[in-house]
């Protein structure tokens, strides 16, 4: 019984973990999927909303509320600058993204001062939340268990909100050449479209929503640090290829937005069950980045003859060993 | 109504594989003219229609349509005045977008684009109308994605999408080359079809000979980056492949009759 209390209890914080990282998988799905570009300044931007939102509330004794609007303020103006080397500067998309997460490094450590910003004994969202509401003792509860409950529901609102405007603005004259944009640019600029305009505008909106997460996370694990956007990409990938594995079959854009949030919450669930399996920490990047380059594979895997043939042997060579076991086993 | 004086165009200028692809081209088309653009390997027919669309801008020289200089104006700025059908079907249309949303981006084609709703209502009347004069069955597909179409239907439709805001000029740059005979010569026949009941004024390159004679009111042959022949009306009519055969090797000595062109 204690055991699957405790367990439900990691799953409840996966999850409210899950829904404020789903923004920043929502916010990369627009440059991976929609824009085709693989665009690396989102491990940047994600540590810049984070800073920012963090500084702001510290120093400034901001409203952390306000601090959200500044932080995608200044998410979407990292996201401009990678646009403005990619099409203006004719820089390679990787190598713009790359070029905007390393300056944004040293803008991070500028703009705290130092490497981490605490935000213990500050009000943030959490905490002016939980103000509203009856003291953990009196509910019966444990502290920390409100605190997740908390998160929880402030990461649904604010990634409800961001599916709603991602699924109105993509379905507007604007919002369907950003898609086109990034599907088949020559026709895009034959119908009138300025297509490095798009490419610019999608960049904003993505890494705008990508530190607005950056900052929600720095909110509710009460800190935030320079290298937090570390990994970042290969996160938002994650959750992205796990939600529409589990969602092959969703069309309609809200569903597939949707089935990205379900996958970022499947993701911190499957990280939080092999961590209490006793996996080492440090060891998280590698295992994330395996899952994701065997997700981002099938497509090929699933054509190739060669790898055809050798899955076909691995099954046969399981089964044949499932056989041989259950065959000890009965005469056992 | 188009007015290009003196073109010239150099591809790779001061390298190994420099190109001069236009050599002083110079053409002057007038309303409602159908011209069909013919010439070997490398004559500079795409290079041309490029270079009015706006993808290559000229290295000296001007292009006019309506008296309004559009020499180096950007691609996307001119798009309101041109339509476009490319040789490749994957060209024209966004893949991985609906019937109803690639039509919905050309039928905006020069307008503003705010933030209000991709495609109306009234709209898909309007589509379900016009992809109706394709005669392909779109009509009852709205909502399918043009991957799934073949070359030709995409090749038709993405004709339908360049005339859905009437063009001051259609470019059509061998838009059937990639598509079986029969598909090719439906695709054809609608070009014609959709020309003639608009009026429109249209530069064609092909490749086919026959097509060249068949379709159009004016014809021109174009040959390392110049016009070398310029017909229209009867004496355009009353041409055969022959008398364009024996035109070409006139000028380059044989060189131009190529396999493809006598196959085709």
């Amino acid at each position: 019984m204690d055991y699957l209390i405790e367990l439900f209890m990691a799953i409840f914080g996966a999850t409210s973990q899950g829904l404020a990282w789903a923004i920043l998988a929502l916010g990369v799905y627009i440059t991976f999927r929609i824009l085709n570009f693989a665009d690396l300044s989102c491990e940047g931007t994600f540590a810049l909303g984070g800073s920012i939102s963090a500084i702001l509330v510290v120093s400034l004794q901001w409203n952390p509320f306000l601090s959200l609007i500044v932080a995608t303020a200044a998410g979407m103006i990292a996201g401009s600058v990678t646009g403005f080397l990619h099409t203006k500067l004719k820089i390679p998309a990787i190598l713009s993204g790359i070029l905007t997460m390393i300056g944004l490094y040293s803008v991070n450590l500028r703009i705290m001062g130092k490497a981490n910003t605490s935000l213990i004994g500050q009000s943030t969202i959490i905490s002016i939340i939980k103000g509203f509401l009856p003291e953990a003792e009196q509910l019966g509860i444990k502290d920390s268990t409100l605190q997740t409950g908390v998160s929880l529901v402030v990461g649904l609102v604010f990634t409800l909100v961001v599916i709603i405007i991602l699924y109105w603005y993509f379905g507007t004259e604007t919002g369907s050449c950003i898609r086109a944009t990034g599907n088949n640019p020559a026709m895009v600029r034959a119908q009138g479209v300025n297509t490095d305009k798009m490419t610019i505008l999608g960049l904003v909106i993505s890494n705008g929503f990508i530190a607005l997460s950056g900052a929600l996370v720095t909110q509710s694990q009460g800190y935030a640090d320079v290298g937090m956007g570390i990994g970042s990409i290969v996160i938002g990938l994650a959750s992205i290829v796990i939600g529409e594995v589990l969602y092959r079959k969703a069309k309609n854009f809200a569903r597939k937005l949707l089935a990205i949030v379900i996958g970022s919450i499947v993701y911190r669930i499957i990280i939080a069950v092999v961590l209490q399996m006793g996996m080492d920490t440090n060891d998280m990047k590698l295992l994330t980045a395996i899952v994701v380059a065997i997700a981002l594979s099938v497509p090929v895997i699933s054509k190739n003859k060669v790898f055809i043939n050798i899955i076909r042997f691995i099954s046969k060579l399981a089964l044949w060993i499932k056989s041989r076991v259950f065959v000890r086993k009965e005469g056992k | 109504m188009l007015k290009m004086t003196n073109i010239y165009k150099t591809f790779n200028a001061n390298t190994v594989n420099e190109k001069l692809v236009l050599n002083g081209l110079s053409l002057d088309l007038n309303e409602g003219d159908f011209v069909t653009v013919i010439g070997g390997n490398g004559a500079g027919k795409s290079t041309m229609l490029n270079m009015i669309a706006g993808v290559h801008m000229p290295d000296k020289g001007s292009v006019l349509l309506d008296d309004i200089n559009i020499t180096n104006l950007p691609e996307y700025k001119r798009a309101k005045y041109l339509g476009r059908v490319f040789q490749d079907p994957m060209m024209g249309t966004a893949a991985n977008m609906e019937i109803q949303e690639n039509l919905a981006l050309a039928f905006r084609r020069g307008k503003k684009r705010g933030l209000s709703w991709g495609i109306t209502k009234e709209e898909k009347h309007f589509y379900v109308e016009k992809l109706r004069t394709l005669d392909l069955g779109l009509e009852t597909r709205l909502s399918t994605k043009v991957g799934l179409l073949s070359g030709g239907q995409r090749q038709a439709l993405t004709l339908l999408m360049a005339t859905l805001q009437q063009p001051k000029l259609l470019l059509l740059d061998e838009h059937t080359a990639a598509l079986d005979p029969k598909t090719a010569n439906k695709v054809l026949a609608l070009t014609d079809q959709i020309v003639t009941t608009n009026a429109l004024t249209a530069l064609m390159v092909t490749h086919n000979m026959k097509n060249a004679i068949q379709y159009g009111n004016r014809l021109i042959m174009m040959y390392e980056g110049k016009i070398i022949f310029d017909v229209a009306g009867e004496e355009k009519k009353n041409l055969h492949v022959s008398d364009l055969l024996a035109k070409f090797e006139s000028v380059s000595g044989g060189e131009f009759a190529n396999d493809r062109m006598i196959l085709s």
